[in-house]
């Protein structure tokens, strides 16, 4: 299969990838640019172990082609803190207890991240609304809740 | 079942740069090439192996498949590429169209609906397709771009059966276009999932009504029902029971009754056949009841 050369910013970086044409954007950022933070879980969007930023919103990487991301703008997980520091929202989840086993971890800490620049100050509803397409199997959710509360403070 | 794999099947990424050539391509490569836009629905069937392609023909930001507009007097225009989050944030849907609003923002997660789109949604074709009724009883009508020009195809006479349109070899579906809303305009979607938000519907009510002065009680009531029938449809069966006479409570249980009569549906893993035509009447009575309280305010 021919590859496809794109050209795209994940976590501030300007990266150039080869991608095989039904390579995911999920498969791109694991497979090629080493970055193990976003998950893959379900492969079918329902799970939200993979979601990213894609040009500032969230979307689930496993349903996105790599090939088409040329120009985008991508931030995973590690991208959340800046300068070696947690991100506040990322202190806050810590604080709360809102990790159990961690796999839906990344994908909760890039939908609330979302959450938050969208709207600074959600409601317990507007929350839970947010988070619906991320499934912690933990079933650790009030403490994830409760931990974005604190960071919208 | 569920493939382990985030792989997709190999296959090749194809992005043309007009609707032209769109069109051409998928004619040449029927059975072999689809439309591409959000790719929520295909991504998941070609995982599964229901769904076999060469080629995804990504249609995203061909000419008009990017246009979100209003105007009062021309109405509504939703561009193929347009998400389900852009429909349901934009500040003249939520003012205008208020039902599509909420019928777009009640599908799956947000994450999800940032991809998926209200055409993609159309042109899947599923029973289950949350926003097709409510674009059904505001007479949308799409946009196609074929081989042979562009056409018009009102939405009521687009579906055949499930996931099978009147599209044709290398038809490209554009836009939607709603026309300016009626004056007064009030409507709900009811949805059933196996949770509160983010599932795909056992059953999903569409309701919108405004004043009339053609009706003898006053108001025209349109009623879309979704996952109860091969394709979601118009009840006109219980959108006549609130035609003839004042509305009442107990016009609102008869319509309501009208309409899980006029339903077909079948046993799945999501709900019963039985269950189903109960939870249409109850959603029916639930939706036209909030409605009417807003609309005799």
């Amino acid at each position: 299969m021919t590859l496809k050369t794109i050209t795209l910013t994940v976590n501030d970086m300007v990266e150039t990838v080869d991608v095989p044409q039904n390579m995911t954007l999920l498969q791109m950022i694991r497979e090629k640019l080493s970055l193990t933070g976003t998950k893959n879980g379900c492969s079918a969007g329902e799970c939200g172990a993979c979601t990213v930023l894609m040009n500032g919103e969230p979307v689930n990487s496993c349903m996105v082609l790599a090939a088409e991301c040329e120009g985008a703008t991508i931030v995973t997980v590690e991208g959340l803190a800046k300068g070696g520091k947690l991100s506040k929202l990322q202190e806050a989840i810590v604080k709360a207890g809102g990790v159990q086993c961690g796999f839906c971890t990344p994908g909760m800490l890039i939908s609330a991240t979302a959450l938050l620049n969208r709207n600074p100050h959600p409601t317990d509803t507007e929350i839970r609304s947010a988070i619906v397409g991320n499934l912690c199997r933990c079933t650790g959710y009030v403490r994830i809740v409760d931990g974005i509360k604190m960071a919208a403070k | 079942m569920i493939n382990p794999h985030p792989g997709l099947p190999e296959l090749q990424y194809v992005k043309p740069a007009t609707l032209k050539e769109a069109s051409k391509f998928l004619a040449e490569n029927v059975g072999t090439a689809k439309p591409y836009s959000g790719g929520t629905d295909s991504f998941v069937r070609l995982r599964d192996g229901v769904l076999k392609l060469d080629y995804l023909v990504d249609i995203k930001g061909l000419e008009g498949t990017k246009e979100l507009s209003f105007d009062s007097k021309k109405g509504l225009t939703i561009g193929a590429a347009i998400t389900m989050n852009q429909v349901a944030c934009h500040p003249d849907v939520i003012k205008h169209y208020p039902n599509l609003a909420e019928a777009a923002g009640s599908v799956a997660s947000y994450q999800l609906r940032n991809r998926a789109t209200i055409i993609g949604n159309i042109c899947n074709a599923s029973p289950a397709g949350d926003t097709i009724g409510t674009c059904m009883i505001l007479d949308g009508v799409l946009k196609v771009h074929g081989v042979d020009g562009v056409r018009d195809v009102p939405l009521n006479s687009f579906f055949l059966a499930p996931g099978r349109t009147v599209l044709k070899p290398g038809d490209v579906v554009v836009a939607i276009h709603l026309p300016p809303p009626p004056k007064g305009l009030v409507g709900t979607y009811k949805k059933l999932g196996r949770n509160r938000i983010g599932d795909l519907s056992i059953v999903g009510v569409a309701v919108a009504a405004y004043p009339s002065s053609d009706s003898a009680s006053g108001y025209r009531f349109r009623i879309a029902l979704a996952s109860v029938a091969p394709v979601p449809f118009e009840s006109f069966k219980a959108e006549g029971v609130l035609s003839g006479k004042k509305i009442t409570a107990e016009l609102i249980d008869e319509a309501a009754v009208a309409a899980m009569d006029s339903v077909t549906p079948i046993d799945d893993v999501r709900g019963s056949a039985r269950y189903r035509k109960q939870m249409v009447k109850n959603l029916t009575r639930e939706a036209l009841t909030e409605v009417w309280t807003k609309l005799s305010k």
